[in-house]
């Protein structure tokens, strides 16, 4: 395509539809029409230019309107219909065979067709995600396809503009003038807050430029706030890991190299309806209990810079809590409550005693989690652990199975020999019931007491993409404002030797604003009255249609 | 009397200016025969005014009853149904406040009050005594985002508003059309909401209480209490009191029967009012409306509508998505989960950026505009009554 060599002289680039400099219509659909279209400034844009190249399609395609909506369309529906049945992540399954049994079991076949269209996963699924990336090649192109050449037009603006774009102004006027006219204009304009320019015989005034580019501000705050999203896949940014800590137990915080954590305790509460709480009763009675506070006392430790590998030195870092909403905090990481299993059991007490005469040989305590080989309890009586079964789920081919590693159900294979039976008697003994599978035995472990305490549930969590994803939305917050809530008012006025006065006036939005700012100069300096030319078409436009029904 | 009682009393003060004023906002609309010299109606302003002043009193024992409710739970009254919902009702009238000091339309009075009327009414049917709040709930953000998001909710709502009297008065009742019947159903969804009012006040006020054993979908046997007569059963019901009615057929686990008979019993009820309102016109409802609307300006109606959008899409984006992902991010250890809720915001996030984009980008002034502005409002209703009652999710607290 070749430049456009506008009457006045001006070579402006292929495309163009109002000459940049003095504002003539370019094009014979713009000569034609009453007003002048000014969205764009009547620049080249390249979606409207060019449309030859594979490239050029690509272009055209990204930045239309009507192509970023239905985007935004196709988004919306597609997240709306992750709604319809709970996502994977929030039902009690975790392998794909369970997960895809879950939905047929407790769906039927909504649940099936759900699952197989894979909606059990949307958010993450790879059509969903290419949504998402096309929408925010979308936000860049058709920022850039309009953005550049408003912003070049805007920056080049010249005071004195040809008739025919004055004349095809929304707000335009035409009358005698005064030898101070112009003078008066300028002043009042001045105070009323506006950027005036002068050329010659005419001026230019102009306020609140500026919110042109808000709404390409906020692209960049979303193109940015998704920037930050995309980096929390990279390695390094983001950590999620969950720890589970006993109260008592100090373990090394995941995925945290050299620091460790501390349960001291913890604690859950309920409202309890009395005092402060009292006017509160009617709804604990209802629902049978409020929980009030989960917390975990913790003490966080340090291994010393210094230290070598493999010593066990702790420095003391700090001794805090967490609760729900308050988070601990160091060193970029935070750690949250975030679950708690209540009244694990921690250790089991026995008492060897022979059956018979129901006498004692002493008693043996079995940590759960820690157990020993061998207990011995002195006088030539010793028991010993054959097999340690925490979470005892039945036999498969007579060997006793544990279903996790957790102390639920825990079951014992032991040895217990007595000065009377050194060959030693075997036993196999859970909470419910002991089996003798060598025959009848002359001793047993009588179960005396359990030792429970709880489990924290705690997630770790690091994520260096928050100040890129707040600097995002930040930024789209200002740029909306700027968009939305300020205009780019321009008045365009000039006198000619025989003292008539032209004026044409734009805004971006709210006229009303517009024209109160221009009655007060109108008043000011004896400006020819302006007519909104818009709604004198409108106004004939409807008296038209009137005479024709 | 205490705290809590004060409050309760001052949001039935609220309920009831709300009403009187709905009621002479109409009249002001309906009475505008003679033009002043300006243009305007005369009996319309000044019948218009008296209405603004009333529903002003009503705003400010409103303003009471949040505060009051504050002082006595100690927190800020947006933690369940109930109270995010009242205050929905609230921030609706505060949109209109600010719209009616600026615009001077009782037209919009007239449809704006009635709604928030059906929306507190709507609210009270859910359990309404103090209660304190669950740790996850326990922050200051509560305030800040729950504030932000029913502030934006409202001051959207009232762009359906405008687009509603806009329709109202453009779609052509005589003829058939798509518009009609979608109209038609606009009014028939609120009366739906006044049938749910009536059969819930009916059956507590009555005492209604029926209970059913059941087996729930991890197939555990559980108990539930029925305050309407049992339509729909519970997966493998067994009733519990003899005396009372048998529901009509079982539902499998996954299908919530006591709810979905709440929704059963609200259509038969509503249906049955919409088709007496109808009978007794002898029009559709949009056409009782029509008189109303006969003297609107359109363009202002526009206007007010786009007006709503670009001051509530701001405070939605503050509220629903950055503040709640600040406070996800300090409650829940993730700024986003893609919980229902926060997907339904999302949704509506997205709704209003292509209402945006649509008007600004693709010219979408007057009647589309103002279909969107409706459907706007039915996303934010869906996201409010169905998200939290029967898409089970971090969110529902009521």
């Amino acid at each position: 395509m070749e430049k456009k060599q506008c009457q006045c002289g001006h070579l402006n680039p292929p495309g163009t539809v109002l000459c940049e400099v003095c504002g003539r219509s370019l094009t014979e659909k713009e000569q034609k029409s009453k007003l002048v279209d000014m969205r764009y400034e009547g620049t080249a844009r390249r979606s409207q230019t060019y449309n030859k190249s594979i490239i050029d399609k690509v272009w055209n395609f990204f930045s239309s309107v009507k192509v970023g909506v239905s985007l935004i369309v196709l988004l919306l529906v597609a997240a709306a219909i992750g709604t319809i049945l709970p996502q994977k992540a929030y039902i009690p399954a975790t392998t794909a065979e369970e997960i895809k049994a879950y939905y047929a079991d407790v769906y039927g076949s909504v649940g099936r067709v759900y699952h197989f269209l894979g909606f059990h996963d949307m958010y993450s699924s790879f059509w969903f995600i290419l949504l998402v990336g096309l929408l925010a090649i979308s936000l860049i192109v058709a920022s850039l396809d309009r953005f550049v050449p408003l912003y070049r037009s805007l920056k080049n603006q010249r005071v004195l503009r040809h008739i025919s774009f004055m004349n095809k102004q929304r707000i335009f006027a035409d009358g005698p003038g005064a030898e101070d006219t112009m003078q008066k204009a300028e002043e009042k304009l001045k105070e009323l807050k506006y950027k005036v320019t002068t050329d010659k015989n005419g001026l230019l005034a102009e306020k609140g430029r500026f919110s042109r580019w808000g709404p390409y501000v906020n692209h960049i705050g979303l193109i940015i706030f998704l920037f930050g999203v995309m980096l929390r896949m990279m390695p390094g940014f983001y950590v999620d890991e969950s720890l589970w800590l006993r109260e008592g137990e100090t373990r090394a915080i995941p995925e945290a190299p050299g620091y460790s954590l501390e349960n001291k305790g913890f604690q859950m509460e309920t409202y309890t309806g009395e005092d402060d709480e009292a006017v509160f009763n009617e709804a604990i009675d209802r629902v049978g209990s409020v929980a009030k506070n989960y917390q975990t006392d913790i003490v966080l430790y340090q291994k010393p810079e210094d230290s070598l590998p493999g010593a066990a030195d702790l420095e003391k870092v700090k001794e805090s809590s967490i609760r729900v909403n308050e988070p601990l905090k160091f060193d970029g990481y935070a750690i949250y409550q975030m679950d708690f299993r209540l009244d694990e059991l921690k250790a089991m007490r026995f008492e060897l005693t022979n059956k018979e005469s129901e006498e004692s040989l002493g008693e043996l305590t079995i940590d759960l989690i820690n157990p020993e080989k061998t207990y011995d309890l002195g006088n030539g009586a010793a028991v010993k652990l054959l097999g340690y079964y925490p979470d005892f789920s039945g036999f498969e081919n007579g060997e006793p199975q544990t279903a996790t590693p957790l102390p639920n159900n825990p079951g014992f294979l032991v040895e217990m020999t007595t000065p009377e039976t050194p060959d030693g008697e075997t036993s196999f003994i859970t909470i419910k019931n002991t089996v003798e599978p060598f025959g009848e035995n002359q001793y047993k472990l009588a179960f005396q007491a359990a030792e429970t305490r709880d489990v924290s549930g705690l997630t770790i969590r690091k994520d260096r993409t928050l100040p890129i994803l707040g600097l995002g939305g930040l930024i789209f917050m200002i740029g909306v404002a700027q968009g939305m809530y300020f205009n780019h008012r321009r008045f365009w006025i000039q006198q000619k030797a025989d003292g008539e006065i032209i004026l044409a006036g734009h805004t971006n939005k709210n006229w009303f604003g517009l024209k109160k700012d221009l009655d007060q100069v109108t008043e000011y300096a004896s400006l020819p009255a302006y007519v909104d030319q818009q709604e004198e078409i409108e106004k004939a436009e409807k008296l038209e249609s009137e005479e024709q029904s | 009397m205490s705290l809590t009682d004060l409050s309760g009393n001052l949001l039935y003060v609220a309920f009831f200016a709300y009403l009187i004023g709905a009621i002479v906002f109409g009249g002001a609309v309906k009475g505008n025969k003679e033009r002043t010299s300006e243009g305007s109606f005369k009996s319309e302003s000044r019948w218009g005014n008296i209405a603004f002043a009333i529903t002003i009193l009503g705003f400010l024992a409103n303003l009471g009853y949040f505060f009051t409710r504050w002082g006595a739970t100690g927190h800020a009254p947006l933690s369940n149904m109930f109270e995010f919902t009242t205050a929905f009702g609230m921030t609706l009238v505060a949109g209109f406040i600010v719209i009616y000091a600026i615009y001077k339309t009782p037209i919009v009075g007239m449809v704006v009050l009635p709604v928030a009327l059906l929306i507190i009414a709507f609210a009270s049917m859910f359990p309404s005594e103090v209660s304190p709040l669950i740790p996850a709930l326990q922050s200051n953000w509560l305030a800040i985002h729950v504030s932000t998001v029913v502030l934006a909710e409202g001051v959207l709502a009232i762009s359906a508003a405008a687009g509603l009297i806009y329709l109202l008065k453009v779609v052509d009742l005589n003829k058939k059309s798509k518009q009609r019947f979608w109209l038609e159903a606009i009014m028939y969804s609120l009366i739906l909401v006044i049938g749910f009012v009536v059969a819930s006040s009916y059956f507590s006020l009555t005492g209604y209480e029926s209970e059913f054993a059941y087996v729930d979908k991890e197939g555990k046997n559980a108990e539930i209490t029925y305050h309407m007569p049992a339509i729909f059963g519970m997966h493998q019901y067994e009733q519990l009191n003899e005396d009372k009615m048998t529901p009509l057929m079982e539902t499998p686990a996954v299908v919530n029967a006591g709810k979905l008979t709440t929704v059963m019993w609200s259509l038969i009820v509503g249906t049955i009012i919409y088709w007496l309102i109808r009978l007794i016109a002898r029009r559709r409802i949009a056409a009782i409306f029509k008189p109303f609307v006969k003297n609107v300006n359109l363009q202002l109606m526009d206007e007010i509508g786009y007006r709503a959008v670009i001051i509530g899409f701001p405070l939605f984006s503050l509220g629903a998505l950055i503040f709640a992902m600040i406070w996800a991010q300090i409650a829940w250890s993730r700024f986003w989960g893609w919980d229902p809720k926060e997907v339904w915001a999302l949704v509506t996030w997205l709704f209003y950026a292509a209402y945006l984009h649509l008007r600004l980008g693709k010219g979408w002034h007057g009647e589309k505009s103002a279909w969107l502005g409706v459907v706007g409002f039915a996303i934010i209703m869906f996201n409010l009554v169905a998200v939290n009652l029967i898409i089970a999710g971090l969110h529902s607290y009521a």
